[in-house]
C-alpha cells in the first residue's frame, strides 16, 4: 500500500511540474505579452521598453524556472488589472468557490448515492424512476436557467433565502443545489449502474448463503465493490466545482475563483490567468491523487497497479 | 427408518416469460438422511442448480415455488420466513458454488470471509472465529493457513479459492451441505482432490450432501444415492449402485453409454451421444419430457407416467420392467 501511495505521489509530481511548464508557456502562446501590457496605442519603442522592464526578453527557460520558483514561494506576481498580488486575489476568491465547491460535491453525493443503491435495489420500481427522471432533468436543464428558477420562488417569491450574494450560510444554499444537481445525475447513474452489476455477482450469492442479512449484504458486501468507480468521477467532478463555476457564481453573484478566471480572461490579466490555470491544475491532480489511494483501499487488486 | 434430514415432495418451479410460463422443475421428490450423498446429475439446464436455490431459499423473486412438502429437520421450510432462512442459511445449510473464481468478495480478505460467517450465527469472539478459520483451512488442506487470512481473493488460485469456499461453507459445521458442481471450473488433478476432501469431510462430520454435478464419473465414486434429472423432472433415482448395475431409465441408459468404461469400451470406438435437444418447458408439459429424444417411445409416452420400480429405486418410464434390452439402443 506505502509503495503504491508513494508512486501515486511522485506521478502526481510528474503530472503537476507538466502542468505547471504548460500554463507558464501559454503566456507566449497567446502573443507578444509586452505589446498586450504596453496597450493598443503604444509605439515600438515603448513595447520594447515594457518587454525590457517585465523581462520577457530573457531565454523562456529562465522566465520559467524564475516563475516556479516564485510559484512554489506562494508569488504570482502582480495582476496586470487589479494591480495587487495574484497570490492573496486568488486566495480571497477561493474561499467563497472553496466552500461552495465541497458544499456542492457533498450534496451531490448525499443524494446521487442512496438514489442510485435504492434504484437498483428495485430497478423500475418508482423510486428508479423518480431517479431517472430527476436525473435527466439535472442533464437537460441549463444550470443558469435552473439558478434562475430558484431565485425566482425561494428568494423572491416566497422570500426564503437571499437571492444573491455570499455573506451568510444562506447565500450559500442555492448554490450548492444548483452545483450539486449539475453533478448529482452522473453519479447517480453510476452508482446505480455499478450496484445492479454487483448484486448479480457470485460473492452476493456467497453472502447471502452465508446468512447475512440484506442490509449487510448491500451496504459491507455490494456497495464497496460499486463504489469504485464513483470514487473517480467524483474526484473529477470536485476538482470541477473548486475549479469554481462561472454561471453558477455570476448568477448568484458569489464572486469566487470562476468569476476571478472570467475577469482575467477578459481583460488580459495573464499572470493571474496563469496562476488560475496552476492551481485549479493542482486540485485535479490532488484529488484524482486522493481518489487513486482510496480506490486502492476499497479494492485490493488496484494496490498492485 | 429414521426421519430424513432433508424431505423435499412435489417441488415445482415456474418463471414467467414473455412467451409463457417456464415448467423449469416439476414433481421433486427426494429424501436425505444424515451422513447420506446424494447426487443430483443431469446435462446443464436441468433445473439442478434451481433446486438447490430453492431449498436455501436464494431463488430469484421472478422464480415461483410450490411444493407439497420441504422440510428440513423438522422445519417447515415452506413456511419459513425470512429470519429462519437467514439462521439456516450459513448455519445449518451451506452450499459451495461452482464458480471458485468470482465466489468470494474482491474487497474484503479470507479472514474477514471466513470468520464472518461464524460471527453471525455464534456469539463468539473474533479470536475464537479467527483460530476456527485456521483450524478449517488447515483441514482442507491449505498450508500455511494463519497467513492466508489476511490474503485476498485474488492472490489465491482457483484449487485454493475453491478449498476458502468449502471452508467457508464448514465454519458452523453445517448438517446439510449443497455442492453445485464444486469441482466444475477446476482442472483435472485438482478435482479429484477436492472431490476427495469432501467425501471424508461429509464422513468425518456426519454431514448429509447434496452433489450436483453432471459428470457421472463423480457420481460413481462418491454417491450413496443419486437423482437423475432431465428437462426439469427426475427420471430416476435410487442407490447408486444400483442406478449404475441396472440403470432403468432410458436416458440413464443414455448417459452411461457417454462415459467410455475402462475394459468395456473399444480403443477408438466412439461414445455413445443422445441425439436431439431437451424440448422447451414453455406451457403446459405433460407426459415423458424424454420421448422426443428417446429411442422407444411410443403413444403412452404422451400419457402421465407414474413411478415405476421400488421405493428405493423409482424411475418414470412406461417400460416398467426396467428389462428393456440394450441392444438397438441409441444406433
Amino acid at each position: 500500500m506505502l509503495t503504491f501511495i508513494l508512486k501515486r505521489l511522485g506521478l502526481a509530481v510528474l503530472v503537476a511540474i507538466t502542468v505547471s511548464f504548460i500554463s507558464f508557456s501559454l503566456l507566449f502562446l497567446s502573443g507578444d505579452p509586452a505589446a498586450a501590457l504596453a496597450g493598443e496605442t503604444a509605439s515600438g519603442e515603448d513595447i520594447e521598453a515594457i518587454r525590457r522592464l517585465y523581462g520577457f526578453d530573457r531565454p523562456m527557460l529562465v522566465q520559467y524556472g524564475e516563475w516556479l520558483f516564485s510559484a512554489l514561494r506562494g508569488d504570482f506576481g502582480e495582476s496586470y488589472y487589479f494591480k495587487l498580488p495574484v497570490a492573496s486575489l486568488i486566495a480571497d476568491r477561493l474561499q467563497v468557490t472553496m466552500l461552495l465547491g465541497l458544499c456542492g460535491i457533498l450534496f451531490a453525493l448525499l443524494t446521487a448515492v442512496p438514489l442510485g443503491v435504492a434504484a437498483a435495489i428495485r430497478p423500475n420500481s418508482i423510486i428508479d424512476r423518480l431517479a431517472l427522471f430527476l436525473s435527466v432533468a439535472g442533464q437537460a436543464m441549463p444550470s443558469f436557467w435552473f439558478g434562475l428558477i430558484l431565485i425566482v420562488v425561494l428568494a423572491i417569491q416566497l422570500g426564503w433565502l437571499p437571492p444573491s450574494g455570499a455573506s451568510t450560510w444562506r447565500h450559500f444554499v442555492m448554490p450548492t443545489i444548483v452545483l450539486g444537481y449539475y453533478a448529482m445525475p452522473a453519479i447517480m447513474r453510476l452508482t446505480r449502474a455499478g450496484m445492479l452489476d454487483v448484486l448479480e455477482s457470485d460473492f452476493i450469492r456467497t453472502a447471502r448463503a452465508k446468512g447475512a442479512g440484506e442490509t449487510r449484504v448491500l451496504f459491507k458486501h455490494a456497495l464497496r465493490n460499486a463504489i469504485i468507480p464513483v470514487v473517480s468521477l467524483a474526484a473529477v467532478q470536485m476538482g470541477f466545482m473548486l475549479g469554481g463555476s462561472i454561471v453558477v457564481e455570476s448568477v448568484f453573484a458569489l464572486h469566487g475563483a470562476g468569476f476571478l478566471a472570467w475577469e482575467s480572461i477578459a481583460r488580459n490579466d495573464l499572470p493571474t490567468v496563469q496562476a488560475l490555470i496552476l492551481v485549479f491544475s493542482m486540485f485535479y491532480i490532488i484529488f484524482t491523487f486522493l481518489a487513486d489511494v482510496l480506490n486502492a483501499w476499497l479494492d485490493p487488486r488496484m494496490r498492485s497497479a | 427408518m429414521t426421519t430424513p434430514l432433508l424431505s423435499v415432495k412435489n417441488l415445482n418451479l415456474t418463471i414467467p416469460t414473455g412467451s409463457g410460463t417456464l415448467h423449469a422443475v416439476r414433481g421433486i421428490d427426494f429424501d436425505l438422511h444424515r451422513g447420506e450423498t446424494l447426487s443430483i446429475v443431469g446435462e446443464s439446464g436441468s433445473g439442478k442448480s434451481l433446486t438447490s436455490l430453492a431449498l436455501m431459499g436464494l431463488l430469484g423473486k421472478s422464480i415461483a415455488r410450490s411444493a407439497d412438502e420441504m422440510r428440513f429437520d423438522g422445519i417447515d421450510l415452506l413456511a419459513a420466513n425470512r429470519r429462519v432462512m437467514r439462521d439456516l442459511r450459513g448455519n445449518r445449510i451451506a452450499m459451495i458454488f461452482q464458480e471458485p473464481m468470482t465466489s468470494l468478495n474482491p474487497a474484503y480478505t479470507i479472514g474477514d470471509q471466513l470468520t464472518e460467517t461464524l460471527l453471525l450465527h455464534r456469539k463468539v469472539s473474533k479470536s475464537v472465529a479467527r483460530a476456527r478459520a485456521v483450524e478449517l483451512l488447515e483441514k482442507v488442506g491449505i498450508t500455511a493457513a494463519e497467513s492466508r487470512l489476511s490474503q485476498y481473493p485474488h492472490q489465491l488460485s482457483g484449487g485454493l479459492r475453491q478449498r476458502v469456499m468449502i471452508a467457508l461453507a464448514l465454519m458452523c459445521e453445517p448438517d446439510l451441505l449443497i455442492a453445485d458442481e464444486p469441482t466444475t471450473a477446476l482442472d483435472v488433478t485438482i478435482q479429484a482432490q477436492i472431490l476427495r476432501l469432501l467425501v471424508d469431510l461429509t464422513r468425518e462430520m456426519n454431514m448429509a450432501m447434496i452433489l450436483i454435478t453432471h459428470d457421472l464419473g463423480v457420481v460413481a465414486r462418491v454417491a450413496d444415492k443419486v437423482a437423475v434429472m432431465y428437462a426439469g423432472e427426475l427420471v430416476e433415482t435410487g442407490p447408486a449402485q444400483e442406478v449404475f448395475a441396472t440403470p432403468s431409465h432410458p436416458y440413464t441408459r443414455g448417459l452411461l453409454r457417454c462415459i467410455p468404461q475402462p475394459g468395456k469400451t473399444e480403443r477408438g470406438a466412439p461414445l455413445g451421444t443422445i441425439p436431439g435437444v431437451v424440448p422447451s418447458l414453455i406451457g403446459e408439459v405433460s407426459g415423458c419430457v424424454f420421448r422426443t429424444r428417446c429411442p422407444h417411445a411410443r403413444a403412452e409416452c404422451r400419457a402421465e407416467i407414474p413411478q415405476y420400480g421400488t421405493p428405493s429405486h423409482g424411475f418414470r418410464c412406461v417400460y416398467d420392467d426396467g428389462a428393456l434390452s440394450e441392444e438397438g439402443e441409441f444406433a
